[in-house]
């Protein structure tokens, strides 16, 4: 209490305040020059990804803008605005996680997505990748950090909730996300490190478990396709083994924009949504994919920048959370479109052609905004 | 648990710095990692990931070379390429077959005898992703229909190929033969890589002898395709070698006019060129239509004709063994001349039956009242079977083998014809290792004029006539009369096993002649009312062969066994008898007798061949007019 009290007697002075039109509207300046190259360079790929169908771009384009908005709208609430709604939020979506189990909507056997009347359809489990960081933050920040164990059960549990709601939806690489955005919260609460170890230590224990007993059989097929995507060449293993040839056949230079003959023939799967790195790779080559590493590590950096100058635990959290998020997006998207990780449906963030997780990243973006934007002079 | 402890911000600050530095290396970590994985794809396996990426996107495809075309000896297309839009599915692509061709059939008429051909070639050797034929010969209905539809049938692809197709071929279908979708035991026996493109063979005849030429070599394409296997575009080509073309000696003129001349009679013709041995006709009738066997014949179809008591595809002038008859009289004649067994002058009586022995069996001549004081000559002309009789006994069946095996009986002399059978010319020893019986003295009587155990093909008997027409000259029978490109056939063809006959006295040969050109010409010839009237002289034999001999108590009332009960006519001959330009043999089954249902058909053939069709046979060069177009046999 003491804390908040204190700010509140602070001058009404915000940092961010006195830099022009975009510090009015509480944008961050380089973020927004960062995300903007990311968007605009995303969607030269995925003309190409896309086979050149304009249509697909205009859309894409569409969904771009309503994520500029989202971000520009959350980008002007007070943080702690977000930290006293974070468990109303959290509660509202577990419930609709739970609706989703039991009148939820979907197709390929799978439901994730919400129908209620008058709401338009949503899919709970997306926006979870915002509310349940938000909740473990606000729950280990009203404590002194770092958390007793007690407390770090109770956050463990607070995310692991809503993650096993999502597993069976089933949704393996949201609730992946979802887990770790929440886990990593835990980790930047500063939790020791005989505990990251255990922590480790139990997946280690826990991964054959939920082998046998979590795992649906495609899944599973997913794994073992990683290992030996050859023994399946024209089935499970076609996608690793066409993204892998399309990104390989690209070399130092790549095959030149529109280029990619992998893509353009149509062997390459999923050219304009999750493998959209490939195409990428195929025809701007290594150098491309490592400039595309560098405007994310920028952004991430920027995140980071944003996360240790954030004022108080919970938009600390909530930051290193949400850019944390942002990084794994990343890592497994590319990860796995280079065959190093299963198959999981994670797009590339901002890039991938489709709507849910461009909305959902611009939002984090807005709310990390929010947290930068609204700083106060503090008396150090 | 009380909200609002004591909190050290600095301290926390601090924390959490450290751990945003630990995230900061964590990330830097993994997108090393993730860099270290791209670099190690797409700059140490670069060259194999293009190779892989270049083999999905370039195919090398076989492209099979057209097959040569057959000319008859002025030039008319016999056998031809027709392109064919055809409908094929590749089952590697198709996921559900049988919905597949259910919604195929709401856009293109399939028949349930489609369906099976299908089907039976889906069980067939084929290469992997090689399309599996559907339909052949799509109407422009039915093209638009599939062109509209073609999204819809991923697998299923509309394609042009090079299909056989015979102008003629009802009345060629036997002496060409015809091609056929390769099987996989043909598969085995040809070059695998020069046949990667080919879907047909010859099968029968001369397209079966010919393959090797007919066949060319294949050529490739270097194409693009796309991942469902379509083709983009064509980066690089290859051409194929195509086949030889062919010129037979067969004029399809003279063809035509033996098929029209056999009418509905079950039967056949085989006309040669005595100087080459070219044979200029052969037909067997019935015929059948070559192309249904091309694409494949359905199960129908072929049981009407496989079932069919006339036989359609059995082809009567290779294949077919009949008895000779009295047309193997001249043969004998000059058997008999030359090993002593008569002479010229020698006479006979005929009382109208032969007796082995005083008290034996009598045999008797077609004629019941005989024939009198009879010479070689007239015995020919006449066709008197007790003159023969004797003479049979007199050489015995050792000397009659030996003088009818160098005429090519029992032999198949064919160089060209595959499936050209040999028939029989029966020795002792052939009757004791078949019928475990020793050789009687009334075998002898009975080889004497063709029946017994004898048996001859038409292109046996053709073949030998010419012999006799060239005075011992042996000309091998064959159809090809020139390649494509080389000066001559000889090379193409294989050499012929028979030697020439040289007799002890030459003119024995003009007295064989002059007792056939009796037959037809003479007073009493046995076939002088085909004789009549015409412009030139010609030889010629009648024959009859039996077909069954009835038992005295068998009794039949139905009109059509009857018919197949009757002798079969035979007649051999050529013309004209001093320089011959044709032999032939004609055959009707159930004819009755030659001279009246066979030597006509010799002599409306003469005329043809003498007198309205010019056959510059002095010059070479193959002349393709007006006057050599032919109209299609419907």
């Amino acid at each position: 209490m003491a804390d908040r009290d204190f700010i509140r007697q602070m001058p009404e002075q915000s940092l961010g305040g006195e830099r022009g039109l975009l510090g009015a509207i509480h944008l961050d300046p380089w973020l927004l020059l960062l995300l903007s190259v990311l968007l605009c360079a995303g969607l030269v790929v995925l003309y190409s990804g896309a086979d050149q169908n304009v249509a697909v771009v205009e859309a894409q384009g569409v969904r771009i803008g309503i994520g500029f908005l989202i971000m520009v709208l959350l980008a002007q609430p007070d943080p702690a605005f977000y930290r006293r709604w974070s468990p109303l939020v959290y509660i509202a979506g577990v419930m609709a996680l739970m609706a989703v189990l039991i009148m939820g909507v979907g197709a390929k056997g799978a439901q994730r997505w919400l129908d209620l009347p008058g709401l338009p359809r949503f899919q709970p489990s997306e926006f979870m990748k915002l509310a349940v960081p938000a909740m473990a933050a606000w729950y280990l920040s009203r404590f002194y950090l770092p958390p007793s164990l007690s407390r770090l059960m109770v956050a463990v549990v607070l995310v692991l909730v809503p993650m096993v709601l999502i597993i069976r939806q089933p949704d393996l690489g949201t609730a992946l996300l979802v887990g770790a955005a929440g886990l990593v919260v835990v980790f930047f609460a500063g939790i020791s490190w005989k505990l990251v170890g255990a922590f480790l230590a139990l997946i280690g224990v826990t991964a054959p478990a939920l082998w046998f007993f979590v795992m649906r059989e495609y899944q599973k097929q997913r794994v073992l396709t990683l290992l030996n995507p050859e023994s399946d060449p024209l089935g499970s293993g076609w996608n690793i083994i066409q993204s892998k040839t399309a990104i390989g056949s690209g070399g130092l230079t790549g095959k030149g924009w529109l280029s990619g003959t992998q893509s353009h023939l149509d062997f390459l799967p999923e050219s304009h949504t999750d493998f959209i790195v490939a195409v990428l790779a195929e025809e701007f080559g290594f150098i491309g994919v490592l400039a595309l590493l560098f405007l994310y590590l920028l952004i991430i950096g920027r995140c980071f920048y944003i996360a240790v100058y954030a004022q108080d635990s919970f938009s600390r959290l909530l930051a290193g959370a949400l850019t944390m998020t942002f990084f794994v997006y990343v890592f497994v998207n590319i990860g796995m479109v280079s065959g190093i990780l299963p198959i999981v449906g994670v797009p590339l963030p901002l890039v991938s052609f489709g709507g849910t997780s461009i909305v959902t990243l611009m939002a984090g973006f807005g709310v990390l905004m929010s947290i930068h934007t609204h700083r106060r002079m503090l008396a150090a | 648990m009380a909200w609002g402890e004591f909190k050290d911000i600095h301290a926390e600050r601090r924390l959490f710095q450290r751990r945003i530095a630990i995230a900061l290396v964590v990330v830097l970590v993994l997108f090393g990692v993730l860099a270290a994985r791209l670099y190690y794809l797409q700059v140490f396996q670069h060259d194999t990931f293009t190779t892989l990426s270049e083999k999905n996107r370039v195919q090398v495809r076989p492209v099979a070379p057209p097959r040569g075309l057959i000319h008859d000896r002025n030039g008319v297309l016999l056998a031809e390429n027709r392109p064919v839009f055809r409908v094929t599915l590749v089952p590697e692509r198709i996921d559900d077959m049988t919905e597949t061709l259910e919604r195929l059939r709401d856009v293109l008429s399939v028949t349930e005898d489609d369906l099976q051909r299908f089907r039976d070639r889906l069980q067939e050797y084929r290469r992997p992703f090689s399309p599996v034929p559907l339909l052949y010969d799509l109407s422009k209905d039915e093209m638009a229909r599939m062109a509209v539809n073609r999204h819809e049938f991923p697998g299923v692809e509309v394609e042009a190929e090079l299909v056989r197709y015979y102008p003629h071929s009802r009345i060629t279908a036997h002496a060409l033969g015809y091609v056929g979708r390769i099987n996989k035991e043909e598969m085995q026996s040809v070059d695998a890589v020069d046949y990667a493109g080919t879907n047909y063979i010859g099968k029968s005849g001369v397209e079966q002898f010919y393959e090797d030429l007919l066949h060319g070599s294949v050529g490739y394409e270097h194409v693009e395709t796309n991942a469902r296997g379509r083709t983009l575009r064509v980066l690089e080509e290859e051409p194929p070698e195509p086949g030889r073309d062919l010129t037979l000696s067969l004029d399809i003129r003279l063809q035509k006019k033996a098929f029209e001349l056999l009418g509905d009679n079950r039967g056949a013709v085989v006309a040669l060129d005595p100087d080459t041995g070219g044979i200029l006709a052969l037909a067997s009738k019935p015929g059948f239509d070559a192309n249904q066997f091309v694409t494949g014949i359905g199960v129908k179809a072929y049981r009407s004709l496989s079932q069919s008591p006339d036989k359609p595809l059995f082809n009567r002038a290779l294949r077919g063994q009949y008895p000779p008859g009295s047309t193997i009289k001249p043969m004998l004649a000059i058997a008999a001349l030359d090993s002593n067994a008569t002479t010229r002058e020698k006479t006979i009586w005929d009382p109208g039956y032969f007796k082995l022995k005083e008290s034996g069996r009598r045999y008797r001549d077609w004629k019941r009242t005989g024939h009198g004081w009879t010479d070689l000559n007239s015995a020919i002309a006449e066709s008197c079977d007790v003159y023969f009789y004797q003479m049979g006994v007199e050489m015995g069946v050792d000397t009659m083998h030996d003088y009818l095996a160098r005429f090519g009986l029992g032999v198949n002399t064919a160089l060209d014809i595959p499936g050209a059978r040999s028939g029989l010319l029966p020795s002792a020893a052939w009757k004791r290792g078949a019928r475990g019986e020793p050789w009687y003295p009334g075998d002898n009587v009975n080889m004497s004029i063709g029946q017994g155990f004898m048996l001859a093909t038409p292109l046996q008997l053709a073949t030998a006539t010419a012999v006799v027409a060239n005075r011992g000259e042996w000309q091998a029978p064959h159809m090809l009369r020139q390649v494509e490109g080389e000066v001559s056939a000889a090379s193409a063809l294989p050499e012929s096993g028979q030697q020439d006959i040289q007799l002890r006295e030459r003119r024995d040969w003009q007295y064989v002649v002059k007792a056939m050109e009796d037959v037809v010409h003479g007073e009493k010839g046995t076939a002088r009312r085909v004789g009549r009237g015409a412009a030139y002289r010609f030889a010629g034999k009648t024959g009859t062969a039996q077909v069954f001999s009835l038992e005295e108590d068998e009794e039949y009332n139905e009109e059509e066994i009857r018919e197949r009960l009757r002798d079969h006519a035979l007649f051999v001959g050529f013309a004209p008898v001093d320089d011959p330009d044709i032999a032939l043999a004609v055959l009707v089954e159930n004819g009755g007798s030659g001279s009246a249902a066979a030597a006509p058909i010799a002599r409306s053939l003469f005329d043809a061949w003498l007198m309205e069709l010019p056959h510059g046979d002095a010059e070479k060069a193959v002349v393709a007019g007006s006057d050599t177009e032919v109209a299609s046999d419907g």
